[in-house]
């Protein structure tokens, strides 16, 4: 890694009432890269992307990107700088149309650009498809593309998606993973969160494994694919 | 036939201006799951506040400009008022458990028809007859310049708020917002301005309605935002609280309903049919008449 970090996290501490939910996560995303974080449930893995796009106060640490402190920027402005989140459950607005969920996420855009539009709708066709449904009556596997077209609007720098297979069916966590690479393709920075360990580490170029709240193994995907830890408690296989 | 037309033009009335008050409540309780009781009071608060700019600033003279400067300078100040309360009695309470801003509420509302009595007394008061008293006699059913204004104004400002809500980007921040904050705060949306949005569109109709229920009503008291703002709030639930259509639905039918009820039994009973009404509605539909009908996803 160059020391241009395009995000970089610093000792980051969260906590909710008096439970510590991450106890000093540092770590960094460069310009261009697709890093996932690793970890079991309740690892810290949604904290962190919350944290980052300050749903979440930290009660220490730094959140720099390029560069710049944004702690202690309100969530609605972080979308501004360029950073979009697609969140963990989706959190489509499910009695708006597929459309208006779509305009939303340019809300920070002057205007929807049509280009975009475009771009996002050859990603998912479905999406286009049907466009003048309400978010809610989706499929989950729709529900999802269009949580991650959504966030696709505000043409970000730094996209962070969180559990993008969680509930949906095998079958399309595999074009969504796509789709994710293609768009990661376009330069866009992705930073992942996943349970579906192999399918994320097939797509980074880093990752990060998140254990109660710590930073507990980093590497290139190689290296985790073929650790031992990780395949012991990500991948399903017994030592 | 004539009792049933006199009852309908006089029911669209009143509805009108219960639907202009439920869209307060009601645009509350979407983005905040919060019952805003203090509403009533803002709303008899606004009568009043029209009462005095009608004496000091327009004195003797109530042309149709003056007329409409009244109008907005009034629905202006509601709408301040409805910013302070928002400010200060609910927004400390966003994170605390939903009692807490329920009592701030009704506290809130206590001050405020409190501050009432001692700014303008504790006396019914005589509001201003702004609207020149003409009538039309329809074969018997009497139907005055005043009803035709209060229909016709109300039907306008619901018509340009539902525009703004459905179509517009604001709107739909609006909405998004109260399907889910944490989401609409990843689209950019500033969600502490879209609610002092809500407080100051919700305050400045219900101010409309205030000053419909001084013109029409002409007795004013400074506890009056209680009962209004009950009916107004039923009216909300008949809808479906949370949505807009709803309380503009909600708002006409119970206006009817009352006017029904006046004109064939006894406007003694209107009270008493009304919750029964009330009560028959949330037994059947709990979520009122347009209540969310998509289940939301998991």
């Amino acid at each position: 890694m160059s020391g241009e970090a395009l995000l970089r996290l610093e000792d980051l501490e969260v906590s909710y009432g008096n439970i510590a939910a991450l106890k000093g996560v540092s770590l960094e995303v460069a310009k261009g890269e697709v890093v996932c974080i690793l970890g079991a449930n309740g690892a810290g893995k949604t904290t962190t992307m919350r944290t980052i796009s300050r749903l979440l106060r930290p009660r220490a640490g730094r959140i720099l990107f390029h560069g710049e402190d944004i702690t202690q920027v309100p969530a609605h402005k972080v979308v501004h700088l360029g950073i979009s989140h697609s969140p963990e459950g989706r959190r489509v607005f499910g009695i708006l149309t597929v459309e208006e969920n779509l305009w939303l996420g340019a809300f920070t855009e002057k205007r929807v650009d049509k280009e975009r539009l475009r771009w996002v709708y050859e990603l998912f066709p479905r999406l286009e498809e049907r466009r003048k449904q309400l978010a809610g009556t989706l499929s989950g596997g729709e529900q999802q593309m269009l949580a991650i077209g959504r966030s696709l609007m505000s043409r970000p720098e730094l996209l962070l998606l969180d559990e993008p297979s969680l509930g949906i069916a095998p079958i399309l966590v595999r074009s969504i993973f796509e789709r994710i690479r293609e768009i990661a393709g376009e330069g866009v920075t992705v930073l992942l969160v996943e349970q579906n360990a192999r399918a994320a580490l097939k797509l980074a170029d880093r990752g990060y494994v998140l254990d109660v709240g710590t930073i507990a193994l980093e590497g290139s995907s190689a290296d985790l694919l073929a650790s031992e830890k990780v395949q012991e408690a990500y991948l399903g296989k017994k030592g | 036939m004539d009792t049933f037309f006199q009852q309908l033009a006089n029911g669209l009335t009143i509805g009108s201006i219960y639907a202009l008050v439920a869209l307060g409540y009601t645009m509350v309780y979407g983005v905040l799951k919060l019952i805003n009781f203090a509403h009533g009071a803002l709303v008899a608060a606004s009568a009043f506040i029209g009462l005095t700019i009608y004496a000091t600033i327009m004195g003797e003279s109530s042309s149709l400009l003056a007329v409409i400067a009244i109008f907005a300078l009034v629905a202006a100040a509601t709408a301040c008022l409805g910013i302070l309360l928002e400010r200060f009695a609910y927004r400390p309470l966003r994170q605390a458990p939903r009692l807490s801003a329920v009592v701030s509420a009704l506290g809130a509302s206590l001050i405020l028809q409190n501050g009432i009595m001692l700014v303008w007394g504790p006396q019914m008061r005589i509001f201003p007859q702004l609207v020149p008293q003409v009538y039309w006699n329809i074969g018997g059913v009497v139907i005055s310049l005043l009803q035709v204004i209060i229909l016709l104004l109300s039907v306008l400002l619901m018509a340009a708020l539902y525009f703004f809500i459905e179509k517009t980007r604001m709107g739909a921040a609006i909405r998004a917002s109260a399907i889910d904050q944490d989401a609409a705060r990843l689209m950019g949306i500033n969600v502490n301005r879209v609610i002092t949005l809500i407080f100051v569109i919700g305050s400045s109709l219900g101010a409309i309605g205030g000053l419909f229920i001084g013109l029409y009503y002409r007795g004013i008291t400074f506890e009056m935002g209680w009962q209004y703002g009950l009916y107004a709030f039923i009216a909300a639930i008949i809808g479906g609280i949370g949505n807009i259509p709803g309380a503009m639905l909600g708002g006409l039918l119970l206006g009817l309903f009352t006017a029904f009820i006046s004109g064939y039994i006894s406007s003694t009973w209107a009270d008493a049919f009304t919750f029964l009404l009330l009560i028959l509605i949330l037994i059947v539909r709990p979520t009122g008449l347009l209540g969310e009908r998509v289940a939301q996803k998991v």
